[in-house]
């Protein structure tokens, strides 16, 4: 089976101007929702306690909840994956010991329900949460400007440029997604926006590999006849490996559970951005920093003479 | 024309048996267990695996297999064994009194021969096996107020013992100043400031009628003693953990400050707490020369003035006087060492405690000093108390050792007659038993043994329903290739499970959807070389020139590409904590893994089935 039996010659690049309008429109659209409505942030970024009980039977959240304020807890309570699993999660108060609010809310549900299982106990304190956020934020600031560094070093500083701004755009667009949806965000979200960010440079990079090979192979064409013939080429296995990843994304989101739920919805929408941004973003970038083939030749010169012994 | 070197197929070859026999542990499954080891912290024996045997045989419990293992011994049980692994328990804590640590545990049921070569199952991480996880934060500043606290009551004592007269010793904002009457007293003062301690920086001043000294620690000597303190705290976390009988304690820095604490297994957290909060006190005392403690134990009768103990080691019974020499807040650092050659604990004490010894020990030579060491703790259910039990506290002392006074001493001496490993232990203890940092839990995490299991399933569903769609797909799409990239993501799975099992990294629940979205990626480098390989065929050259020229051209992209991934993961796995540094892990395993098996591992088949093809007009892709 073949899907592109022939290359194709999509004029990509003709309509990049239009793209680059929705690039920028969803990126201030995140933006201004990050701002407006924030994250969900998990207790992993805020401190403070999540617990997880198993009941018998489906149990009714609003009796839960009541159970749980009359013993004087204000607590955030909801079904997690099925209808017999709550979480209840509590902000921590200044001078509370976390860990007895673990047990006191365990004793308040047992009083309802006997039966109830604690499943799962987490208690983050603030400064913890605190501290997290930084280091993921640090964490993603160093992805960046390693991969910026590999990038220029490799290939040519325009675009390393435009692989970066690409890569920015990718995680901008996923935690606006997160606080549309309010999809709690918690360290393994994190995880995935880093893995998202490695997947959609290496889609770039898969893309600038042929446009580095065609501007040695096809002289005489403009930049933009070499960018598109560069997608063209490459938008088979572009398709077909998206597609791939997406299959096994999936159906992480339909199995994996409810503790995984915002881990594969960041991982789904990443690989769905990064296709779309090592075309529309850092391709149509390279093309608009007047990236020619004198930009690579040059390297290649330079290359040859740190060769000589 | 298509040259493969011979020696890639070994490589190829070499590297996927070594894959298969590190993977190979994890297929048998795991079944309950009980962990034991010796109460005093000797290796087992065979003569300890015999004893517990007979007494097992006694209560006719049936099990598995036993074997001993480092220095524990494991009873692993049928797979539905638990009811069988109750009855042990209690058969060999009614048997053998409180001689052994009982951990209940989870056993690899893996046959024999493979745990014999030392082969291991993946470990997994706490979301998956069930367990508590404690992050304490250490307060470090405490640790060094402490220790001024002491500087500042020393330097008192040493002024009064000089003479020299002073109008008053102030700590405030961790600077030390010691006013003095007179200036000319500036300098002897300092000498005798000075030799009591090393790593403070000095300031002296002298203003008219205010003459005064300034101490403070210099930022080297602050790191060691904040570094100390949490040392010590660990320490007696992991002491205390030893006590609670848990199978694969883990217990490690984090950060400057922290205590990562990890037990699997454990489902109540708040019973571990109660028990890790236990605290230890050091004490010496003179040992009562003239009592026979052996008829003391025997007759219940203790001379006046003096109490009974047991020595740490054998049990064996001494005497020692009542008054306390020198209790453990006075003690202030121990480190291992040697004296004349043999090892030895040095040990310092403050002004006072230094004092009080030099009294003793000058009007006491020839006589011996016993080494008390003390533990209160919050008894869990069960729980055996060795001490004196009061409702659920319970009091521990034990004698650690009674040598002989050989000289006068005071502030700083040795303890020796130990062997180097002892010496190291004691002085381990003397610091856990004493001045720990106050510390508090900032971070729990516990997940019961049923969700562990759930996720476990889940994890190991989603990578079987993912395995299968990518067969499905590649199998359509790229036909007989396309089932080269199958078997070469199968021995990419391999390859990641024996390295991860190799390196008994932990998996956790990210690390499993690390393998699921890595089926994806890992495809990614097969698609890289079809794709060319059908770009080279439609071009017209012929199938093996196209193979060749495919996964030339093909190698430079992967590479590239994959290295971009590869410094996500590495920075994931440089900032990550826990579940995530799992994933990173994963990550980065993976992508190494699939660069080995895509670029060379399916080349070698292709090779293998296409290469010596003389004639070969078409290709299955």
């Amino acid at each position: 089976m073949e899907f592109f039996h022939k290359v194709t010659t999509y004029p990509f690049m003709h309509t990049r101007r239009a793209w680059y309008g929705v690039s920028i429109a969803a990126v201030i659209a995140s933006i201004v929702l990050l701002f407006w409505h924030g994250l969900n942030l998990g207790i992993d970024f805020t401190g403070g306690v999540v617990l997880e009980f198993a009941y018998p039977a489906p149990v009714n959240i609003e009796q839960t909840r009541g159970a749980l304020s009359k013993a004087g807890f204000e607590a955030q309570v909801q079904h997690f994956g099925d209808d017999r699993s709550i979480m209840v999660r509590l902000l921590p108060h200044k001078g509370q010991d976390v860990n007895a609010v673990s047990v006191a809310v365990t004793d308040a549900l047992k009083k309802v329900t006997p039966q109830v299982e604690l499943r799962r106990a987490e208690v983050v304190g603030a400064q913890v949460g605190d501290e997290l956020t930084n280091q993921g934020g640090l964490a993603v600031l160093f992805t960046f400007i390693l991969i910026g560094i590999y990038t220029w070093f490799r290939f040519q500083w325009k675009m390393g440029v435009s692989a970066v701004v690409a890569t920015l755009h990718d995680p901008l667009l996923i935690f606006g997604f997160f606080a549309v949806t309010q999809i709690p965000f918690d360290l393994s979200c994190l995880a995935a926006i880093l893995a998202v960010i490695g997947y959609s440079l290496n889609d770039t990079v898969v893309v600038f590999d042929r446009v580095r090979e065609n501007f040695h192979s096809m002289r005489k064409a403009s930049p933009e006849a070499v960018m598109d013939a560069s997608i063209n080429q490459t938008l088979s296995r572009t398709i077909i490996t998206s597609g791939a990843t997406l299959l096994t994304v999936g159906v992480l989101l339909v199995e994996g559970g409810e503790t995984l739920r915002g881990f594969s919805a960041a991982l789904t929408i990443g690989i769905l951005v990064g296709t779309y941004s090592s075309i529309y973003v850092a391709g149509a970038l390279a093309l608009d920093l007047k990236l020619n083939a004198r930009d690579l030749m040059k390297i290649e010169r330079e290359k040859e003479v740190d060769a000589m012994p | 024309m298509y040259q493969f070197a011979k020696w890639k197929y070994w490589l190829v070859i070499l590297v996927m048996l070594f894959g298969i026999v590190f993977a190979l542990p994890n297929v048998f499954g795991e079944a309950p267990a009980l962990q034991l080891s010796r109460n005093d912290r000797k290796p087992m024996s065979e003569e300890d695996s015999t004893r517990l045997l007979g007494v097992l045989k006694t209560e006719n419990v049936t099990f598995d297999t036993s074997y001993l293992e480092k220095d524990r011994m494991v009873l692993r049980f049928a797979k539905n064994g638990n009811d069988q692994r109750t009855k042990a328990r209690a058969a060999i804590l009614k048997g053998t009194g409180g001689d052994y640590l009982i951990a209940l545990a989870n056993a690899s049921r893996m046959p024999d021969w493979i745990r014999h070569i030392g082969l291991k199952p993946m470990s997994l991480g706490l979301d998956l096996r069930g367990g508590v996880h404690f992050v304490y934060e250490v307060d470090i500043n405490a640790a060094i107020t402490q220790s001024l606290e002491s500087l500042a009551s020393d330097a008192r004592t040493l002024l009064r013992e000089k003479r020299i007269p002073y109008d008053n010793v102030t700590l405030e904002n961790n600077v030390l100043r010691v006013t003095l009457r007179s200036a000319s007293d500036l300098k002897a003062a300092n000498d005798a400031l000075r030799t009591s301690d090393g790593g403070y920086d000095v300031k002296t001043q002298n203003e008219g009628a205010g003459a005064y000294i300034e101490l403070r620690l210099t930022p080297a000597e602050i790191k060691r003693r904040q570094d100390l303190a949490v040392q010590q705290n660990i320490t007696t976390l992991r002491n205390r953990i030893d006590e609670l009988g848990v199978s694969e304690p883990q217990v490690s820095k984090q950060a400057l400050n922290r205590i990562e604490v990890q037990l699997p297994g454990v489902d109540d957290p708040n019973e571990a707490i109660r028990v890790l909060g236990a605290t230890a006190t050091l004490e010496f005392r003179l040992v009562d020369m003239n009592g026979n403690a052996y008829d003391a134990e025997r007759t219940k009768r203790v001379p006046i003035g003096s109490k009974l103990y047991k020595m740490r080691e054998d049990g064996t019974p001494i005497l020692l006087k009542r008054e306390i020499v020198v209790s453990g807040d006075q003690l202030t650092d121990a480190m291992p060492g040697f004296t004349e050659g043999l090892p030895s604990v040095n040990v310092k004490l403050d002004a006072r405690g230094g004092a009080r010894m030099l009294k003793t020990t000058r009007e006491n030579v020839g006589k011996r000093m016993a080494v008390v060491y003390i533990e209160q703790k919050r008894l869990a259910e069960g729980e055996v108390c060795k001490g004196t039990r009061s409702g659920n506290d319970c009091v521990e002392e034990e004698v650690i050792s009674a040598p002989t006074i050989q000289g006068v001493f005071g502030q700083s001496f040795q303890i020796t007659g130990l062997m180097a490993t002892e010496a190291s232990e004691l002085s381990l203890l003397l610091r856990a038993g004493s001045l720990a940092a106050p510390q508090a839990i900032v971070e729990q995490r516990s997940v019961g043994p049923s969700l562990g299991q759930d996720n476990i399933d889940r994890g190991i569903r989603a990578m079987l329903i993912g395995l299968v769609l990518t067969f499905a797909f590649m199998a359509v799409y790229y036909r007989a290739f396309g089932w080269i990239a199958n078997l070469v993501l199968i021995s990419n799975l391999i390859l990641t499970v024996g390295l991860l099992s190799m390196l008994q990294a932990s998996l956790s629940l990210p690390g499993i959807a690390a393998v699921v979205f890595h089926m994806g990626i890992a495809v990614d480098a097969n698609i890289l070389i079809y794709e060319r390989i059908r770009e080279e065929l439609r071009m017209g050259n012929s199938p093996l020139s196209s193979i060749n020229i495919g996964f030339e051209k093909a190698f430079a992209t992967i590479a590239d590409s994959n290295v971009t991934t590869l410094i996500a993961g590495v920075v994931l796995f440089a900032f990550g904590t826990g579940t995530i540094r799992s994933f990173a892990i994963v990550m980065t395993l993976g992508i190494l893994t699939s660069l080995f098996t895509s670029v060379i591992g399916s080349r070698a088949l292709v090779h293998a089935i296409w290469g010596n093809r003389r004639k070969l007009d078409h290709l299955s892709i």
